[in-house]
């Protein structure tokens, strides 16, 4: 009786906002949830149900996920892209969040400046730069190096993605303060001693969540990928999905876009669960899932 | 007591060097590149965009031309970028209208479920917006389940070509593709309200709408701005939620001429000026946020 109450307790203080709530929920879930399930029709249709079958995975000999090359390149595109972004682009935060959360001046203030422009400016800007690097400054060093394809799509991801690792791992930092470094170095650890052995070790909850973030991030974009990739071997499946939605495709499209949309839940919830467990006994309220709303 | 070991002053500079490094050169060069070919010329023979480095020989007449056909008998640039105004700014609003109250119950009211609610929250956030647009074409299209509901499975002929060129259409799926991004800002914005604060206004006789108005909102109000910040500043680039719930010019945006501008050989000079342009209504909004976030971090440290 009193775990009834205490169930119904929220929406009886405000029956109004739980029903907002509610009705939020079941419009922003059900149509995606809606798709998912038609990839799994047994017909061609992505609106009339016609029974449960993996055909659009792997049973149809021509179209079927595994079986349709063009889907296929897709998709392994997609989290290559994923894997060779993520690899780089922490790294390369971690150490810059570390390096502008100790540096003081004038320098770091720009540089930490430059990381929140970044993170705030429209991606198509970004896109259409690289590209126009890409194509006009083709035989300078800068447009062959940036060249359309998967070079030039992971330099455009790693620059937009750069910014997650260093406001999250900088949020870490500024909770953990400057002493335990502080006495290990009175202790006689080396500078870069204390980094390795004091800092790394404890900001590695939020290296871990910022790897998992950039990860599903990145086989979700689109804007950059469609721009700097090279033809439609490079198209990963976002791309993938603009170019067939709205010519007639079949439920194989729904099937591709399941996979990527399981990966990139299944990466966040293993990584939010890694992070729980690391963070064990620190308390506070949310428990960290404010760091995996991209929201540090 | 010994003095405490002087740490070198090279380590923190070396460590934030590549990143920094990266940015420079794949951020900001590339951005001087738009406005090297923007006010660059474009090579007679080959017809090619030729960018000019310096400042000092910059010539604006691929900028002005933009300008000259923003308005008037030949201001075909113009309506696309009202429409952007418009749809923005609805899209916005509803946006705010939506989250709030979600925001509001799942950070003040919402207690034992509060971190599955938080989950289900954040979920869009994590699935493709492409995947969720294609969501929406499955339902919206001529056989899909929006028209087979409304005609009872074809009793009516009500049919309606959703897809075919509606703006109504066009801002919800801004909406629907957006609002995420602001729920989520709002919530931590109303979570950090300390609750001392809100009990002292009840204990002091307030209604709980009284509280929300004279406590909750002038407390949340830095919140709804980062939030339509981190909003507004994605849809301004957006042009596949146009392209794809619509498809017709008559709801094509900002972000359309872009794309199309890019597409096109020889019409580099026009993207990189709509490049520009969006650049600069960026500015104002990019501002309020690093100064919201700065302020933030000073409080914090």
């Amino acid at each position: 009786m009193s775990a009834r109450r205490s169930r119904w307790a929220a929406f009886r203080s405000a029956p109004f906002l739980a029903t907002v709530t509610g009705l939020y929920l079941v419009w922003s879930l059900a149509p995606v949830l809606i798709a998912v399930l038609f990839s799994f029709n047994d017909g061609r249709s992505r609106t009339q149900w016609q029974g449960f079958s993996l055909r659009w995975y792997v049973s149809d000999p021509l179209r079927s996920v595994w079986n349709d090359p063009s889907l296929h390149t897709a998709l392994v595109h997609t989290f290559r892209l994923g894997v060779v972004v993520t690899l780089i682009t922490v790294p390369l935060g971690t150490l810059m969040a570390l390096g502008l959360d100790r540096w003081r001046g004038r320098p770091p203030a720009a540089a930490n400046f430059l990381v929140l422009l970044s993170f705030v400016l429209p991606e198509i800007l970004l896109a259409v730069a690289l590209l126009f690097v890409a194509t006009t400054l083709t035989g300078t060093f800068f447009g062959d190096v940036v060249r359309l394809g998967t070079v030039g799509q992971v330099l455009g991801l790693v620059t937009y993605q750069l910014s997650y690792p260093v406001i999250i791992v900088r949020a870490r930092l500024l909770t953990i303060g400057a002493h335990y470094e502080e006495a290990a170095v009175d202790l006689g650890a080396s500078p870069v001693g204390a980094v390795r052995r004091i800092l790394l070790p404890m900001t590695m909850p939020a290296i871990l969540a910022s790897a998992v973030l950039v990860f599903a991030d990145v086989i979700d974009d689109f804007v950059l990928v469609r721009y700097l990739s090279g033809g439609s071997t490079t198209e990963p499946v976002a791309v993938k999905i603009y170019n067939t939605a709205r010519a007639a495709p079949t439920p194989a499209l729904n099937a591709v876009a399941t996979l990527v949309l399981v990966a990139s839940l299944l990466a966040v919830s293993l990584g939010y669960l890694a992070y729980r467990l690391l963070t064990r006994g620190e308390g506070g309220q949310t428990a960290g899932i404010d760091v995996f709303a991209g929201e540090a | 007591m010994a003095e405490p070991r002087q740490r070198p002053r090279w380590l923190w500079p070396v460590l934030a060097l590549p990143g920094t490094a990266w940015l420079l050169a794949l951020f900001v060069a590339p951005l001087y590149v738009v406005l090297a070919l923007l006010f660059g010329g474009i090579d007679p023979i080959l017809r090619r965009p030729v960018p000019v480095w310096n400042p000092a020989q910059w010539d604006p007449s691929q900028f002005r031309y933009v300008l000259d056909h923003l308005t008037g008998s030949q201001g075909f640039f113009g309506p696309p970028l009202v429409r952007t105004a418009i749809y923005v700014g609805i899209a916005r609003a509803l946006c705010v209208l939506i989250a709030y109250p979600v925001a509001y119950y799942t950070a003040r009211i919402a207690d034992r479920r509060r971190g599955l609610l938080l989950a289900a929250l954040i979920a869009p956030f994590w699935i493709s917006y492409m995947m969720r647009m294609l969501a929406w074409v499955n339902l919206l299209q001529n056989d899909g389940l929006v028209n087979n509901v409304i005609t009872l499975g074809g009793l009516w002929d009500t049919r309606v070509d959703w897809l075919g060129g509606h703006a109504s259409v066009v801002v919800l799926g801004l909406v629907y593709g957006y609002v995420p991004y602001m729920i989520l800002p709002l919530y931590a914005g109303l979570d950090r309200i300390p609750t001392e604060m809100l009990e002292a206004g009840r204990d002091l006789g307030a209604s709980r709408f009284q509280t929300w108005r004279r406590v909750t909102w002038p407390m949340s109000r830095q919140a709804v701005l980062t939030a339509i910040v981190l909003t507004s500043l994605p849809m301004l680039g957006d042009y596949f939620t146009a392209d794809l719930l619509s498809g017709n010019p008559s709801t094509s945006m900002v972000g359309n001429l872009i794309n199309s501008a890019v597409l096109t050989p020889g019409q580099t000079g026009e993207a990189a000026a709509f490049v520009m342009l969006v650049l600069l209504v960026s500015l104002l909004p990019m501002a309020v946020y690093v100064r919201a976030t700065r302020a933030g971090e000073e409080i914090r440290t």
